[in-house]
Protein backbone atom coordinates (compact mmCIF):
# COMPACT_ATOMS: atom_id res chain seq x y z
CA UNK A 1 0.00 0.00 0.00
CA UNK A 2 1.61 3.65 -0.95
CA UNK A 3 1.87 6.13 1.69
CA UNK A 4 -0.61 9.13 1.57
CA UNK A 5 1.09 11.26 4.00
CA UNK A 6 4.65 11.19 5.40
CA UNK A 7 5.68 13.82 7.82
CA UNK A 8 9.26 13.43 9.75
CA UNK A 9 10.82 15.77 11.73
CA UNK A 10 8.21 18.69 12.16
CA UNK A 11 8.64 21.38 13.93
CA UNK A 12 5.92 24.47 13.16
CA UNK A 13 6.07 27.72 15.94
CA UNK A 14 4.12 31.33 15.66
CA UNK A 15 6.28 33.75 16.21
CA UNK A 16 9.09 31.88 18.22
CA UNK A 17 6.22 30.13 20.03
CA UNK A 18 6.95 26.28 19.47
CA UNK A 19 3.02 24.69 19.00
CA UNK A 20 4.51 21.47 17.25
CA UNK A 21 7.11 19.50 18.43
CA UNK A 22 9.60 16.85 16.39
CA UNK A 23 6.12 15.43 14.67
CA UNK A 24 6.66 12.30 13.10
CA UNK A 25 3.77 9.79 11.17
CA UNK A 26 2.92 7.77 8.23
CA UNK A 27 -0.87 7.73 6.84
CA UNK A 28 -1.73 5.00 4.36
CA UNK A 29 -3.49 5.61 1.54
CA UNK A 30 -7.08 4.32 1.92
CA UNK A 31 -7.56 5.14 5.71
CA UNK A 32 -9.80 7.49 7.70
CA UNK A 33 -7.82 9.01 10.46
CA UNK A 34 -8.69 11.35 13.36
CA UNK A 35 -6.54 14.10 14.59
CA UNK A 36 -7.57 14.42 17.93
CA UNK A 37 -6.34 16.52 21.11
CA UNK A 38 -7.60 18.77 23.58
CA UNK A 39 -8.27 22.51 22.27
CA UNK A 40 -5.11 24.14 21.41
CA UNK A 41 -3.09 20.96 21.05
CA UNK A 42 -1.88 22.44 17.39
CA UNK A 43 -4.23 20.35 15.47
CA UNK A 44 -5.63 23.02 12.76
CA UNK A 45 -2.10 23.56 12.80
CA UNK A 46 -0.46 19.97 11.67
CA UNK A 47 -3.36 20.19 8.65
CA UNK A 48 -2.18 23.77 7.76
CA UNK A 49 1.18 23.06 7.95
CA UNK A 50 0.44 19.67 5.85
CA UNK A 51 -0.81 22.33 3.16
CA UNK A 52 2.05 24.66 3.41
CA UNK A 53 -0.81 27.24 4.89
CA UNK A 54 2.06 28.42 7.59
CA UNK A 55 6.00 28.01 7.14
CA UNK A 56 7.16 25.39 9.10
CA UNK A 57 10.68 25.22 11.40
CA UNK A 58 11.88 22.39 10.15
CA UNK A 59 10.96 18.56 8.98
CA UNK A 60 9.77 17.05 5.69
CA UNK A 61 6.71 16.53 4.56
CA UNK A 62 5.77 14.01 1.76
CA UNK A 63 2.42 13.93 0.29
CA UNK A 64 0.49 11.28 -2.00
CA UNK A 65 4.38 10.09 -2.76
CA UNK A 66 5.73 13.83 -4.12
CA UNK A 67 6.00 17.60 -2.92
CA UNK A 68 3.08 19.02 -1.85
CA UNK A 69 2.85 21.38 -5.09
CA UNK A 70 3.09 18.65 -7.16
CA UNK A 71 -0.08 17.50 -5.77
CA UNK A 72 -1.87 20.41 -4.61
CA UNK A 73 -5.19 19.97 -6.94
CA UNK A 74 -5.60 16.78 -5.34
CA UNK A 75 -6.61 17.58 -1.98
CA UNK A 76 -9.56 19.28 -0.72
CA UNK A 77 -9.30 21.10 2.52
CA UNK A 78 -12.33 21.84 4.46
CA UNK A 79 -11.62 24.76 6.98
CA UNK A 80 -12.99 25.15 10.32
CA UNK A 81 -16.27 26.85 10.18
CA UNK A 82 -15.40 29.90 12.34
CA UNK A 83 -13.19 31.01 9.13
CA UNK A 84 -15.86 31.36 6.56
CA UNK A 85 -18.18 34.68 6.55
CA UNK A 86 -21.54 33.40 6.48
CA UNK A 87 -22.88 36.61 4.61
CA UNK A 88 -20.86 36.33 1.45
CA UNK A 89 -22.99 37.07 -0.91
CA UNK A 90 -22.72 33.66 -2.55
CA UNK A 91 -25.40 31.03 -3.31
CA UNK A 92 -25.02 27.44 -1.86
CA UNK A 93 -25.03 25.98 -5.72
CA UNK A 94 -22.23 28.48 -6.57
CA UNK A 95 -20.16 27.75 -3.53
CA UNK A 96 -20.06 23.67 -4.60
CA UNK A 97 -18.80 24.97 -8.01
CA UNK A 98 -16.11 26.39 -6.36
CA UNK A 99 -15.19 22.82 -5.89
CA UNK A 100 -14.12 22.62 -9.34
CA UNK A 101 -11.94 25.64 -9.69
CA UNK A 102 -8.93 24.25 -8.59
CA UNK A 103 -8.77 21.64 -11.66
CA UNK A 104 -10.81 24.32 -14.65
CA UNK A 105 -7.42 26.66 -14.34
CA UNK A 106 -7.19 29.96 -15.34
CA UNK A 107 -8.95 32.28 -17.14
CA UNK A 108 -12.04 29.74 -18.06
CA UNK A 109 -15.42 29.63 -16.56
CA UNK A 110 -17.12 26.58 -15.32
CA UNK A 111 -19.31 25.22 -17.64
CA UNK A 112 -21.73 22.72 -17.98
CA UNK A 113 -19.64 19.66 -17.39
CA UNK A 114 -19.02 21.39 -13.57
CA UNK A 115 -22.35 22.83 -13.08
CA UNK A 116 -23.83 19.35 -13.75
CA UNK A 117 -20.79 17.77 -10.89
CA UNK A 118 -22.07 20.91 -8.26
CA UNK A 119 -25.53 19.51 -8.80
CA UNK A 120 -24.37 15.75 -8.04
CA UNK A 121 -22.37 16.58 -5.25
CA UNK A 122 -25.16 18.61 -3.84
CA UNK A 123 -27.79 16.22 -4.45
CA UNK A 124 -24.92 13.28 -2.40
CA UNK A 125 -25.48 15.82 0.89
CA UNK A 126 -29.26 15.99 0.28
CA UNK A 127 -28.98 19.57 -0.18
CA UNK A 128 -30.36 20.12 -3.56
CA UNK A 129 -33.52 21.72 -2.66
CA UNK A 130 -31.70 24.84 -0.84
CA UNK A 131 -28.85 25.43 -3.88
CA UNK A 132 -30.30 28.97 -4.33
CA UNK A 133 -30.20 29.26 -0.44
CA UNK A 134 -27.86 32.67 0.32
CA UNK A 135 -25.25 30.37 2.07
CA UNK A 136 -25.76 32.18 5.97
CA UNK A 137 -29.19 31.11 5.94
CA UNK A 138 -28.84 27.39 6.92
CA UNK A 139 -28.41 25.81 9.73
CA UNK A 140 -24.89 24.62 10.95
CA UNK A 141 -25.50 20.93 9.90
CA UNK A 142 -26.52 22.18 6.95
CA UNK A 143 -23.38 24.32 5.86
CA UNK A 144 -21.26 22.14 6.87
CA UNK A 145 -23.03 19.23 4.28
CA UNK A 146 -22.17 22.08 1.62
CA UNK A 147 -18.82 22.39 2.37
CA UNK A 148 -18.47 18.46 2.42
CA UNK A 149 -20.08 18.72 -0.91
CA UNK A 150 -17.76 21.11 -2.82
CA UNK A 151 -14.94 19.27 -0.82
CA UNK A 152 -16.97 16.35 -3.25
CA UNK A 153 -16.41 18.73 -5.65
CA UNK A 154 -13.08 18.43 -6.16
CA UNK A 155 -13.00 14.97 -6.46
CA UNK A 156 -9.51 14.81 -5.21
CA UNK A 157 -7.69 11.50 -3.45
CA UNK A 158 -7.05 13.18 0.25
CA UNK A 159 -9.90 14.68 2.36
CA UNK A 160 -8.16 17.03 5.50
CA UNK A 161 -11.53 18.56 7.12
CA UNK A 162 -11.00 20.50 10.25
CA UNK A 163 -13.21 20.05 13.23
CA UNK A 164 -16.74 19.18 10.68
CA UNK A 165 -18.55 18.16 13.38
CA UNK A 166 -18.66 20.98 16.08
CA UNK A 167 -22.03 22.47 16.41
CA UNK A 168 -24.07 20.41 14.14
CA UNK A 169 -27.14 17.98 14.30
CA UNK A 170 -27.15 14.25 14.31
CA UNK A 171 -28.58 14.11 10.91
CA UNK A 172 -25.61 16.22 9.53
CA UNK A 173 -23.42 14.32 11.47
CA UNK A 174 -24.02 10.71 10.52
CA UNK A 175 -24.52 11.71 6.92
CA UNK A 176 -21.17 13.44 6.37
CA UNK A 177 -19.84 10.02 8.54
CA UNK A 178 -21.57 7.73 6.07
CA UNK A 179 -19.71 9.88 3.35
CA UNK A 180 -16.63 9.50 4.43
CA UNK A 181 -16.60 5.95 4.61
CA UNK A 182 -17.86 5.84 0.99
CA UNK A 183 -14.72 7.70 0.12
CA UNK A 184 -12.82 5.71 2.01
CA UNK A 185 -13.99 2.86 0.89
CA UNK A 186 -12.83 3.39 -2.70
CA UNK A 187 -9.33 4.15 -1.77
CA UNK A 188 -9.60 8.00 -0.92
CA UNK A 189 -7.78 8.99 2.39
CA UNK A 190 -9.80 10.86 4.90
CA UNK A 191 -7.82 12.68 8.21
CA UNK A 192 -10.48 14.69 10.27
CA UNK A 193 -9.57 17.04 12.72
CA UNK A 194 -11.77 16.38 15.93
CA UNK A 195 -11.49 17.68 19.13
CA UNK A 196 -13.26 15.21 21.81
CA UNK A 197 -13.18 11.74 22.30
CA UNK A 198 -16.33 10.50 21.81
CA UNK A 199 -17.28 8.09 18.84
CA UNK A 200 -13.64 8.56 17.02
CA UNK A 201 -13.94 4.94 17.58
CA UNK A 202 -17.18 4.28 15.61
CA UNK A 203 -16.13 6.92 12.64
CA UNK A 204 -12.13 6.86 12.16
CA UNK A 205 -9.58 3.69 11.15
CA UNK A 206 -6.77 5.14 13.06
CA UNK A 207 -6.15 7.90 15.54
CA UNK A 208 -3.24 10.54 15.86
CA UNK A 209 -3.56 11.76 19.47
CA UNK A 210 -2.07 15.28 19.72
CA UNK A 211 -0.52 18.19 22.22
CA UNK A 212 2.25 19.78 20.96
CA UNK A 213 4.06 16.21 20.53
CA UNK A 214 2.48 13.23 18.47
CA UNK A 215 1.93 11.30 21.91
CA UNK A 216 0.39 7.80 20.22
CA UNK A 217 -0.81 7.01 16.55
CA UNK A 218 -2.14 3.66 15.57
CA UNK A 219 -5.26 1.82 16.03
CA UNK A 220 -8.29 3.40 18.67
CA UNK A 221 -7.55 0.65 20.77
CA UNK A 222 -3.80 1.47 20.96
CA UNK A 223 -4.43 5.01 21.29
CA UNK A 224 -7.16 4.97 23.77
CA UNK A 225 -5.11 3.88 26.87
CA UNK A 226 -5.56 5.75 30.09
CA UNK A 227 -1.72 6.61 30.27
CA UNK A 228 -1.88 8.12 26.46
CA UNK A 229 -4.96 10.27 27.16
CA UNK A 230 -4.20 11.63 30.66
CA UNK A 231 -0.45 12.55 29.32
CA UNK A 232 -2.83 14.48 25.98
CA UNK A 233 -5.50 16.07 28.30
CA UNK A 234 -3.36 16.45 31.35
CA UNK A 235 -5.91 17.36 34.16
CA UNK A 236 -8.56 17.36 31.63
CA UNK A 237 -10.70 14.51 34.06
CA UNK A 238 -14.05 14.35 32.66
CA UNK A 239 -12.12 13.22 29.17
CA UNK A 240 -10.16 10.66 31.40
CA UNK A 241 -13.53 9.15 32.98
CA UNK A 242 -14.85 8.78 29.57
CA UNK A 243 -12.51 6.66 28.42
CA UNK A 244 -11.87 4.74 31.94
CA UNK A 245 -15.67 3.84 31.32
CA UNK A 246 -14.93 1.97 28.25
CA UNK B 1 -33.71 68.43 -16.52
CA UNK B 2 -34.40 69.67 -20.26
CA UNK B 3 -31.85 72.17 -19.56
CA UNK B 4 -29.21 70.11 -17.83
CA UNK B 5 -29.73 67.91 -21.17
CA UNK B 6 -29.51 70.69 -23.40
CA UNK B 7 -26.18 72.27 -21.90
CA UNK B 8 -24.45 68.80 -22.09
CA UNK B 9 -25.29 68.47 -25.72
CA UNK B 10 -24.19 72.11 -25.81
CA UNK B 11 -20.96 71.94 -23.86
CA UNK B 12 -17.49 70.71 -24.36
CA UNK B 13 -16.84 70.78 -20.75
CA UNK B 14 -20.33 69.09 -19.34
CA UNK B 15 -19.70 66.03 -21.80
CA UNK B 16 -16.35 65.57 -20.93
CA UNK B 17 -17.41 65.76 -17.03
CA UNK B 18 -20.35 63.40 -17.37
CA UNK B 19 -18.37 60.77 -19.31
CA UNK B 20 -15.63 60.76 -16.54
CA UNK B 21 -17.78 60.57 -14.01
CA UNK B 22 -20.29 57.82 -15.26
CA UNK B 23 -16.76 55.79 -16.13
CA UNK B 24 -15.87 56.29 -12.37
CA UNK B 25 -18.77 55.54 -11.11
CA UNK B 26 -18.93 52.58 -13.20
CA UNK B 27 -15.16 50.86 -12.16
CA UNK B 28 -15.68 52.45 -8.61
CA UNK B 29 -18.31 50.62 -7.88
CA UNK B 30 -16.98 47.50 -9.43
CA UNK B 31 -13.77 47.32 -7.40
CA UNK B 32 -15.60 48.72 -4.53
CA UNK B 33 -17.59 45.24 -4.22
CA UNK B 34 -14.07 43.26 -3.68
CA UNK B 35 -13.18 46.01 -1.40
CA UNK B 36 -16.05 45.61 1.32
CA UNK B 37 -16.18 41.78 1.02
CA UNK B 38 -12.78 41.66 2.01
CA UNK B 39 -13.58 43.75 4.90
CA UNK B 40 -10.85 46.81 3.13
CA UNK B 41 -13.05 49.84 3.27
CA UNK B 42 -10.33 51.26 5.81
CA UNK B 43 -7.28 49.90 2.84
CA UNK B 44 -9.76 51.86 0.35
CA UNK B 45 -9.87 55.12 2.10
CA UNK B 46 -6.05 54.48 2.72
CA UNK B 47 -5.22 54.47 -0.59
CA UNK B 48 -7.05 57.47 -1.53
CA UNK B 49 -4.58 59.32 0.87
CA UNK B 50 -1.88 57.38 0.00
CA UNK B 51 -1.73 58.81 -3.79
CA UNK B 52 -1.29 62.45 -2.87
CA UNK B 53 2.50 62.21 -2.36
CA UNK B 54 2.85 60.93 -6.20
CA UNK B 55 0.31 62.94 -7.56
CA UNK B 56 2.80 66.05 -6.21
CA UNK B 57 5.96 64.25 -7.47
CA UNK B 58 4.28 63.79 -10.74
CA UNK B 59 3.43 67.09 -10.74
CA UNK B 60 7.03 68.46 -10.28
CA UNK B 61 8.41 65.69 -12.60
CA UNK B 62 6.59 66.64 -15.03
CA UNK B 63 4.98 63.02 -16.17
CA UNK B 64 1.34 61.44 -15.88
CA UNK B 65 0.26 61.55 -12.38
CA UNK B 66 -1.12 58.11 -12.83
CA UNK B 67 2.82 56.79 -12.01
CA UNK B 68 3.51 59.01 -8.82
CA UNK B 69 0.05 57.85 -7.99
CA UNK B 70 0.17 54.45 -8.86
CA UNK B 71 3.88 53.92 -6.94
CA UNK B 72 3.45 55.70 -3.74
CA UNK B 73 -0.32 53.48 -3.49
CA UNK B 74 1.29 50.59 -3.53
CA UNK B 75 4.37 51.14 -1.50
CA UNK B 76 1.72 52.38 1.13
CA UNK B 77 -0.14 48.84 0.64
CA UNK B 78 2.86 47.02 1.05
CA UNK B 79 3.96 49.13 4.32
CA UNK B 80 0.93 48.52 5.52
CA UNK B 81 0.95 44.69 4.86
CA UNK B 82 4.73 44.46 6.51
CA UNK B 83 4.11 46.46 9.70
CA UNK B 84 0.86 43.86 10.19
CA UNK B 85 2.43 40.89 9.43
CA UNK B 86 5.31 41.89 11.28
CA UNK B 87 4.24 43.65 14.60
CA UNK B 88 1.29 42.90 17.20
CA UNK B 89 0.03 46.55 15.65
CA UNK B 90 -3.62 45.47 14.17
CA UNK B 91 -4.39 45.41 10.68
CA UNK B 92 -6.51 49.10 11.49
CA UNK B 93 -3.78 50.81 13.29
CA UNK B 94 -0.64 49.83 10.47
CA UNK B 95 -3.28 51.36 7.65
CA UNK B 96 -3.85 54.88 10.18
CA UNK B 97 -0.12 55.22 10.66
CA UNK B 98 0.97 54.75 6.83
CA UNK B 99 -1.42 56.30 5.49
CA UNK B 100 -1.60 59.65 7.12
CA UNK B 101 2.29 59.62 6.95
CA UNK B 102 1.74 59.18 3.13
CA UNK B 103 -0.60 62.04 2.95
CA UNK B 104 0.94 64.22 5.56
CA UNK B 105 4.50 64.14 3.31
CA UNK B 106 1.99 64.73 0.04
CA UNK B 107 0.62 68.07 1.69
CA UNK B 108 3.99 69.13 2.46
CA UNK B 109 5.18 68.40 -1.22
CA UNK B 110 2.06 70.41 -3.07
CA UNK B 111 3.10 73.12 -0.70
CA UNK B 112 6.40 72.73 -3.15
CA UNK B 113 3.92 73.39 -6.47
CA UNK B 114 2.92 76.65 -7.15
CA UNK B 115 -0.48 77.38 -6.84
CA UNK B 116 -2.07 76.34 -4.13
CA UNK B 117 -5.74 75.69 -6.23
CA UNK B 118 -3.95 72.21 -7.37
CA UNK B 119 -4.26 71.00 -3.92
CA UNK B 120 -7.79 71.92 -3.44
CA UNK B 121 -8.38 70.09 -6.70
CA UNK B 122 -7.18 67.32 -5.72
CA UNK B 123 -8.32 67.12 -2.54
CA UNK B 124 -12.23 67.64 -3.39
CA UNK B 125 -12.44 67.10 -7.46
CA UNK B 126 -13.44 69.10 -9.67
CA UNK B 127 -14.70 67.37 -12.58
CA UNK B 128 -15.72 70.34 -14.77
CA UNK B 129 -12.56 71.37 -15.26
CA UNK B 130 -11.99 67.59 -16.84
CA UNK B 131 -9.33 68.05 -19.48
CA UNK B 132 -9.53 65.52 -22.76
CA UNK B 133 -6.15 64.05 -21.73
CA UNK B 134 -8.04 63.16 -17.85
CA UNK B 135 -10.86 61.61 -19.76
CA UNK B 136 -9.12 59.70 -22.16
CA UNK B 137 -6.79 58.57 -19.24
CA UNK B 138 -10.28 58.17 -16.81
CA UNK B 139 -11.03 55.61 -19.91
CA UNK B 140 -7.98 53.88 -20.70
CA UNK B 141 -7.55 52.98 -16.94
CA UNK B 142 -11.66 52.02 -16.71
CA UNK B 143 -11.43 49.38 -19.40
CA UNK B 144 -8.06 48.10 -17.87
CA UNK B 145 -10.09 47.60 -14.72
CA UNK B 146 -13.03 46.16 -15.97
CA UNK B 147 -11.37 43.54 -18.36
CA UNK B 148 -9.05 42.74 -15.49
CA UNK B 149 -12.00 41.85 -13.39
CA UNK B 150 -13.40 40.06 -16.35
CA UNK B 151 -10.58 37.80 -16.78
CA UNK B 152 -9.86 37.15 -13.17
CA UNK B 153 -13.47 37.29 -11.76
CA UNK B 154 -13.26 33.49 -10.49
CA UNK B 155 -10.07 34.14 -8.55
CA UNK B 156 -11.38 37.37 -7.24
CA UNK B 157 -14.22 35.93 -5.88
CA UNK B 158 -12.88 32.32 -4.21
CA UNK B 159 -10.16 34.33 -2.58
CA UNK B 160 -12.51 37.23 -1.29
CA UNK B 161 -14.63 34.09 0.09
CA UNK B 162 -12.53 31.54 1.09
CA UNK B 163 -8.81 32.51 1.10
CA UNK B 164 -7.75 29.23 2.86
CA UNK B 165 -8.72 26.83 0.53
CA UNK B 166 -7.72 29.14 -2.23
CA UNK B 167 -4.32 29.66 -0.80
CA UNK B 168 -4.23 25.51 0.05
CA UNK B 169 -5.15 25.20 -4.16
CA UNK B 170 -2.55 26.43 -4.80
CA UNK B 171 -3.78 29.80 -5.75
CA UNK B 172 -1.42 32.85 -5.32
CA UNK B 173 -3.17 35.22 -2.75
CA UNK B 174 -0.56 37.35 -2.25
CA UNK B 175 -0.53 38.37 -5.35
CA UNK B 176 -3.93 38.48 -6.22
CA UNK B 177 -4.25 41.10 -2.97
CA UNK B 178 -1.48 43.22 -4.50
CA UNK B 179 -3.07 42.72 -7.60
CA UNK B 180 -6.14 44.23 -6.43
CA UNK B 181 -4.26 47.09 -4.62
CA UNK B 182 -2.96 47.92 -8.15
CA UNK B 183 -6.10 48.36 -9.30
CA UNK B 184 -7.94 50.00 -6.44
CA UNK B 185 -5.02 53.01 -7.29
CA UNK B 186 -5.54 52.96 -10.88
CA UNK B 187 -9.51 53.85 -9.46
CA UNK B 188 -8.66 56.32 -6.87
CA UNK B 189 -6.52 58.35 -9.18
CA UNK B 190 -9.09 58.14 -12.11
CA UNK B 191 -11.83 59.28 -9.23
CA UNK B 192 -9.77 62.35 -8.32
CA UNK B 193 -10.69 64.62 -10.37
CA UNK B 194 -14.21 63.44 -10.45
CA UNK B 195 -15.10 63.34 -6.29
CA UNK B 196 -11.18 64.06 -4.88
CA UNK B 197 -9.39 62.20 -2.59
CA UNK B 198 -11.15 62.75 0.49
CA UNK B 199 -14.06 61.39 -1.08
CA UNK B 200 -12.88 58.95 -2.85
CA UNK B 201 -13.87 56.01 -0.45
CA UNK B 202 -17.39 57.03 -0.49
CA UNK B 203 -17.51 55.96 -3.88
CA UNK B 204 -15.66 52.56 -3.14
CA UNK B 205 -17.83 51.44 -0.44
CA UNK B 206 -21.68 53.04 -0.67
CA UNK B 207 -22.77 51.88 -4.02
CA UNK B 208 -21.14 48.26 -2.87
CA UNK B 209 -22.71 48.87 0.04
CA UNK B 210 -25.76 49.39 -1.46
CA UNK B 211 -26.27 46.42 -3.41
CA UNK B 212 -24.84 44.16 -0.65
CA UNK B 213 -27.73 45.07 0.98
CA UNK B 214 -30.29 43.58 -2.14
CA UNK B 215 -28.55 40.66 -3.66
CA UNK B 216 -27.18 37.41 -2.97
CA UNK B 217 -24.87 36.83 -5.41
CA UNK B 218 -21.61 38.44 -6.55
CA UNK B 219 -22.44 38.71 -10.41
CA UNK B 220 -25.55 40.41 -9.35
CA UNK B 221 -24.19 42.56 -6.93
CA UNK B 222 -21.40 43.91 -8.85
CA UNK B 223 -24.26 44.97 -11.41
CA UNK B 224 -26.07 46.95 -9.09
CA UNK B 225 -23.00 48.50 -7.51
CA UNK B 226 -21.66 49.45 -10.85
CA UNK B 227 -25.88 50.88 -11.91
CA UNK B 228 -25.33 52.79 -8.26
CA UNK B 229 -22.78 54.52 -8.94
CA UNK B 230 -23.53 55.55 -12.44
CA UNK B 231 -26.78 57.09 -11.36
CA UNK B 232 -24.97 59.07 -8.58
CA UNK B 233 -22.51 60.37 -11.16
CA UNK B 234 -25.39 61.32 -13.35
CA UNK B 235 -27.76 62.45 -10.55
CA UNK B 236 -25.11 64.52 -8.92
CA UNK B 237 -23.67 66.31 -11.70
CA UNK B 238 -26.45 67.16 -12.85
CA UNK B 239 -27.92 68.86 -9.33
CA UNK B 240 -24.05 69.99 -9.04
CA UNK B 241 -24.52 71.81 -12.62
CA UNK B 242 -28.31 73.12 -11.76
CA UNK B 243 -27.59 74.43 -8.39
CA UNK B 244 -23.92 75.47 -8.55
CA UNK B 245 -23.14 72.85 -6.06
CA UNK B 246 -19.67 71.18 -5.40
CA UNK B 247 -19.71 68.32 -7.83
CA UNK B 248 -17.65 65.66 -5.52
CA UNK B 249 -19.82 66.44 -2.63
CA UNK B 250 -22.88 66.02 -4.55
CA UNK B 251 -22.12 62.90 -6.14
CA UNK B 252 -21.42 61.56 -2.90
CA UNK B 253 -24.71 62.92 -1.19
CA UNK B 254 -26.82 60.47 -4.51
CA UNK B 255 -25.08 57.51 -3.27
CA UNK B 256 -25.87 57.99 0.13
CA UNK B 257 -29.49 58.75 -0.38
CA UNK B 258 -29.35 55.50 -2.55
CA UNK B 259 -27.82 53.70 0.18
CA UNK B 260 -30.43 54.92 2.86
CA UNK B 261 -33.48 53.91 0.25
CA UNK B 262 -31.68 50.46 -0.16
CA UNK B 263 -31.67 49.99 3.70
CA UNK B 264 -35.01 50.98 4.62
CA UNK B 265 -36.68 49.30 1.89
CA UNK B 266 -34.61 46.41 0.47
CA UNK B 267 -36.59 43.50 0.30
CA UNK B 268 -34.71 41.05 2.06
CA UNK B 269 -32.78 43.10 4.69
CA UNK B 270 -34.47 46.32 4.61
CA UNK B 271 -35.67 47.29 7.81
CA UNK B 272 -39.04 48.19 6.63
CA UNK B 273 -40.29 44.46 5.10
CA UNK B 274 -37.85 43.08 8.06
CA UNK B 275 -40.20 44.79 10.91
CA UNK B 276 -43.44 44.25 8.46
CA UNK B 277 -42.50 40.40 8.81
CA UNK B 278 -41.60 40.32 12.29
CA UNK B 279 -44.93 42.18 12.96
CA UNK B 280 -47.13 39.75 11.14
CA UNK B 281 -44.98 36.34 12.71
CA UNK B 282 -45.51 38.05 15.79
CA UNK B 283 -49.29 38.57 15.84
CA UNK B 284 -49.59 34.92 13.92
CA UNK B 285 -48.53 33.27 16.68
CA UNK B 286 -49.87 35.77 19.76
N1 LIG C 1 -2.11 32.68 13.93
C1 LIG C 1 -1.64 32.35 15.15
N2 LIG C 1 -0.76 33.15 15.78
C2 LIG C 1 -0.26 32.81 16.97
N3 LIG C 1 -0.57 31.71 17.66
C3 LIG C 1 -1.45 30.87 17.10
C4 LIG C 1 -2.03 31.13 15.81
N4 LIG C 1 -2.86 30.11 15.48
C5 LIG C 1 -2.81 29.27 16.52
N5 LIG C 1 -1.96 29.71 17.49
C6 LIG C 1 -1.64 29.01 18.74
O1 LIG C 1 -1.13 27.75 18.42
C7 LIG C 1 -1.63 26.76 19.30
C8 LIG C 1 -2.30 25.66 18.48
O2 LIG C 1 -3.43 26.18 17.82
P1 LIG C 1 -4.37 25.28 16.91
O3 LIG C 1 -3.53 24.55 15.94
O4 LIG C 1 -5.43 26.17 16.37
O5 LIG C 1 -4.99 24.28 17.97
P2 LIG C 1 -6.23 23.28 17.84
O6 LIG C 1 -6.72 23.32 16.45
O7 LIG C 1 -5.69 21.96 18.27
O8 LIG C 1 -7.25 23.76 18.83
C9 LIG C 1 -2.58 27.45 20.25
O9 LIG C 1 -1.88 27.66 21.46
C10 LIG C 1 -2.88 28.75 19.57
O10 LIG C 1 -3.09 29.75 20.52
MG1 LIG D 1 -8.48 23.98 15.62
Amino acid sequence: MNNAIVVSNLHVSYYGKEVLQNIGFTISEGKSVGIIGPNGAGKSTLLKALLNLIPKDKGEITILGSELKEVRKRIAYVPQRSTIDWDFPITVKDTVLIGTYPTIGLLRRPGRLEKELALKCLEKVDMTEFQNRQIGELSGGQQQRVFLARALAQQADLFLLDEPFVGIDATSEEMIVKILKELRDVGKTIIVVHHDLNKAEKYFDELLLLNKELIAKGSVKEVFTPKTIASAYGGQLSFLDEVMAK
Amino acid sequence: MIHFIEAVMQYGFLQKALITSVMVGVISGVIGCFIILRGMALMGDAISHAVLPGVAISFMLGINFFIGAVITGILTAVGIGFINQNSRVKNDSAIGIMFTAAFAAGIILITFLKSSTDLYHILFGNVLAVRPSDMWMTLIVGVFVLVSVFIFYKELLVSSFDPIMSQAYGLPTKMIHYFLMILLTLVTVASLQTVGIILVVAMLITPASTAYLLTDRLSVMIGISATCGTISAIIGLYLSFTYNLASGATIVLVATALFFTAFIFSPKQGLLWRSIRTNKQKSAVS
